[in-house]
């Protein structure tokens, strides 16, 4: 499965397009990791822990997005966007979406 | 009287330890800056003329937060309105920080140039009265390897 942000994949075509598809997650803070991003916001400086916890949850969003992608019978998401919105105080919704697509390689097209 | 005392201690705090962390991220950013400037990275979503054999998707992220002086200076700076420099440069490290480590991994796996470069830019834990107190910047785009 071939993921890009542009329409297109390098050196393949698109043959068929199947649609958007789409994958979320909603994400809430770890207490343990509040507390200590509670020590940070006195000092100040990058969040490791969130980090890692919104990488991760990105990545769930676009494995959910991959998965429909293949039950459509897609072998690459073409145009994909990522948002990210707080729903409730202490946690976010991950989202990912783009165009399932179906490609040759351009030496068979 | 104890409440004004801590208020006080962690501002101060705040200030030595906030600025110390901003300065050596800044110069951290500037010697990453330099280390990857040979990698191109284009927010127009058209490919340069080339034989590209791969664009996977690249991204880096990163959530920042203020220290409590700044907090706490933006927070009267704000009843008389005008520029928040410190949420200021919050932002611009957040996204050059973000920026940098999609390049990195860009150019682990030996990419030429990133094209379609999108940011986005969310805050993620909101204190007493909705003040923003971190935010994180997503920077994803797709890598062009030859």
């Amino acid at each position: 499965m071939q993921i890009s942000n542009i329409e297109l994949i390098p050196g393949h075509r698109i043959v068929r397009h199947l649609g958007m598809v789409q994958g979320n997650t909603v994400r809430a803070k770890h207490v343990g990791k509040d507390i200590l991003a509670g020590f940070k916001n006195i000092f100040g400086g990058e969040l490791k822990a969130y980090t890692e916890l919104l990488t991760e949850a990105r990545e769930e969003a676009v494995q959910r997005m991959i998965a429909q992608a293949q039950h459509l019978g897609a072998n690459a998401v073409v145009n994909v966007r990522f948002s990210t919105s707080s729903v409730t105080a202490g946690a976010a919704e991950l989202f990912a979406y783009g165009t399932a697509v179906e490609l040759v390689e351009e030496s068979q097209a | 009287m104890i409440d004004i005392a801590i208020i006080a201690t962690l501002t101060l705090l705040g200030y030595l330890f906030g600025r110390a962390a901003e300065r050596r991220h800044f110069a951290s950013i500037l010697r990453r800056e330099e280390q990857l400037k040979e990698l191109l990275v284009f927010n127009e979503r058209h490919l340069p003329p080339g034989d590209w054999q791969q664009g996977p998707l690249v991204g880096g992220n990163v959530v920042i937060s203020l220290d409590y002086f700044k907090r706490v200076v933006s927070t009267l700076k704000s009843l008389f309105g005008g520029r928040l420099t410190a949420y200021e440069s919050l932002l611009e490290r957040a996204r050059r920080e973000a920026l940098l480590r999609m390049k990195a991994q860009a150019h682990t796996l030996g990419a030429q140039m990133v094209v379609n470069v999108r940011l986005e830019t969310a805050s993620i834990s909101k204190g007493k009265g909705d003040q923003i107190g971190s935010v994180e910047v997503y920077a994803y785009g797709t890598a062009l390897i030859r």
